[in-house]
């Protein structure tokens, strides 16, 4: 995570490999858990990220460790990016009692307060009137905190959406939409579903700075949350970015994919991410192969340690089932 | 209606409510009541009339009308330090926001493992007797005592409109505060000795050896009316004011009832799925043994509450239905 305030992408060897090394390590290891989701090691839903991962990448690097963080069930690039650690991440997946929620949410509910990452939500839309709040609060105690808040196309349609642009824009609250617009809302196209595609022109209708970016250049998303956080860290109020983007794979585990075709999935795969920054890099020189492989060699024992981690970890014990739902008392 | 106990001051529960709003917002500076027309209007039953002026738009903040997304922000600014309250014009708009309360306020302790709580308080009006037809009358707080996660409680006196919202505001959890629109213009003393209120238990209104009637909220005053009857008629009756309708507190309904030996339930709500069913399937859990009668109730019809003053009074809990209900149970 960036301490910089410098609204600038300085392309340095090593801030060239850190961004490819975190889009593989959230490329890895949504791979390892499509495995252990086979094995049934992980259930219930899991919706992979992979093919967007330079926009959880690319827009962590402008935050601060005290800004906050809104994400939804997609968010275990998220999570990785801001800097939970994997084995934490990866022991939610299976539900064990190390996992950054106690194993209580799973792949959908992802928390850690250590990094204010509040969630894991899993309404769709149901996260941004939760940013509209931590940003109020923020500004209420005059703390210099930015909230960013990650949502899909699809949260678009519902009203909760509209009802927080217009407050964080009537209130000019300091938060960072990050809109990841990967053209299906589940199995229903943009275009099946809103009568303006242009996404970020919705938010621009409620008087906010608002862009379209290609969501599968880490350097465009970073170099644009970089300019958003700034101007919202100064005091602008609200932006909106709109990043376009696409999943590789199915919605979730239970997706046979009715609704697109082979040919525009393989067209988008083409636009990969990890792949577009690698082939730059070494055109560039920025990283060598050597670069590469011990990136990959890092990553993977990194994945293996925190597959270790998670499948050593106890399972909360039966005992604890209602022990979250209330704050205990706190002993006078 | 008067909500006299001996004693202390004589104030209207529309007042009590605002004194206790003064209050807190003069002891922490982390409070701030948000809502609809909270602050140039003065509340829809000037509640909060005059406070905007006493404390400022920041902290007497007047919203759009987006009951999801400004209680979705009272969550996110719960959980970024703030202490809000919330106010909801009435309960029949919080289905609105029954997504914010229900799938974000109620589980986030739980499904972040027990690192995040939401330190908010959401008041509402409910109930009926306005003449305000079917979408602006119903006493849907029992909807909400089903959620695991979430305090509800029923101020019924001006006592406990006075000084529950402080016991409120000190709760790590949600709070949600039910004040039935007809109390607002009722008179009582303030009990002296009331500071601080706890918001667990139940509190029995008036002593009595024959039967059990217990209810809350607006059907407290009908039903001690009915309770002054039937002592008329040689029968004693107990009255409790459930206060708290999430927890419910088991052991002042059943110490009650196992000494009387038979229960009426008194709720505003419909029948069907009411609290008053939940009430009665715990005195038969509870109390099977002691019991001389099967349980009564008296609820709302399963009907909209309807425009016509005399068929809104149809629908509604009475006090000749308290007094026949209590009757039959006794036998006599």
């Amino acid at each position: 995570m960036s301490e910089t305030s410098d609204p600038k992408v300085h392309l340095t060897r090593s801030h060239v490999r850190a961004l490819y090394q975190e889009m593989l390590r959230i490329r890895r290891f949504e791979e390892k858990c499509a495995e252990l989701y086979t094995q049934e090691k992980i259930r219930g839903f899991l919706h992979l990220y992979i093919g967007e991962e330079a926009i959880a990448v690319g827009v962590m690097q402008a935050l601060q460790p005290l800004d906050a963080v809104v994400a939804t069930y997609r968010e275990h690039g998220h999570a990785l990016a801001r800097g939970i650690e994997m084995g934490r991440v990866m022991a939610e997946m299976l539900g064990r009692q190390d996992g950054c929620s106690r194993g209580h949410g799973g792949s959908m509910h992802i928390f850690d307060a250590a990094t204010r990452f509040y969630g894991g939500n899993a309404i769709v839309g149901g996260g941004l009137p939760l940013a509209v709040g931590l940003a109020l609060a923020d500004r209420m105690q005059g703390r210099p905190q930015v909230t960013v808040c990650f949502f899909g196309e699809g949260a678009v349609a519902e009203g909760e959406f509209h009802e927080s642009m217009n407050l964080a824009a009537l209130w000019q609250l300091p938060v960072l939409f990050v809109c990841e617009n990967n053209l299906y809302a589940m199995g229903t196209a943009l275009a099946i579903s809103e009568s303006e595609t242009d996404i970020h022109r919705k938010a621009e209708s409620y008087r906010m700075p608002a862009a379209a970016v290609d969501g599968m250049d880490v350097v465009a998303v970073e170099t644009a949350a970089r300019r958003a956080v700034e101007a919202i860290r100064g005091g602008a109020g609200p932006v909106f970015l709109e990043c376009r983007t696409y999943r590789f794979r199915a919605h979730s585990m239970f997706d046979a994919q009715l609704y697109r075709s082979k040919d525009e999935i393989e067209a988008w795969k083409a636009k990969c991410p990890i792949e577009h920054l690698r082939a730059w890099a070494l055109q560039a020189g920025s990283l060598h192969a050597e670069d590469l492989t011990a990136v990959e060699a890092d990553v993977l024992a990194e994945l293996d340690a925190a597959v270790a981690f998670a499948e050593a970890s106890p399972w909360e014990p039966v005992e604890r089932l209602l022990a979250d739902v209330m704050t205990p008392e706190a002993p006078s | 209606m008067s909500g006299t106990s001996a004693g202390g001051a004589e104030i209207t529960y529309r007042d009590a409510v605002r004194e206790a709003l003064r209050e807190v917002l003069q002891q922490d500076p982390r409070t701030f009541l948000m809502g609809e027309d909270v602050g140039r209007y003065g509340g829809c039953y000037a509640v909060s009339k005059g406070l905007l002026d006493e404390f400022g738009p920041e902290r007497i903040r007047d919203t759009p009308l987006s009951e999801a997304g400004f209680v979705g922000a009272g969550i996110g600014a719960a959980l970024g330090g703030m202490r809000p309250i919330v106010e909801v014009m009435t309960v029949n708009f919080s289905m609105l926001c029954l997504d914010q309360i229900l799938n974000t306020a109620a589980t986030i302790r739980h499904m972040s493992g027990g690192q995040f709580s939401v330190p908010l308080v959401i008041r509402m009006a409910t109930g009926a007797g306005r003449q305000l037809a079917a979408q602006h009358s119903h006493s849907l707080e029992n909807w909400y005592a089903h959620i695991p996660g979430i305090r509800v409680v029923a101020p019924a006196t001006v006592t406990d409109a006075r000084f529950m919202l402080r016991t409120a505001l000190l709760d790590p959890d949600p709070v949600l505060i039910f004040e039935h629109v007809m109390l607002y213009n009722m008179t009582g003393s303030l009990d002296p000795a009331a500071d601080p209120v706890d918001i667990d238990r139940a509190a029995v209104r008036r002593p009595g050896r024959d039967v059990t009637l217990i209810t809350y909220g607006g059907s407290l005053w009908k039903t001690l009316v009915a309770a002054t009857e039937l002592a008329g008629q040689g029968i004693e009756a107990e009255v409790i004011d459930l206060r708290s309708l999430r927890p419910l507190d088991d052991a002042t309904i059943t110490a009650s009832v196992r000494r009387t030996r038979r229960a009426v339930i008194v709720d505003e709500g419909w029948r069907s799925g009411s609290l008053a069913a939940e009430i009665s399937a715990r005195i038969v859990e509870q109390c099977f043994w002691s019991l001389d009668a099967p349980v009564g109730r008296v609820c709302s019809a399963e009907v909209p509450i309807p425009y016509p003053k005399h068929l809104e009074d149809a629908a509604l809990p009475q006090t000749p239905a308290i007094v026949a209900a209590a009757r039959s149970v006794v036998g006599r």
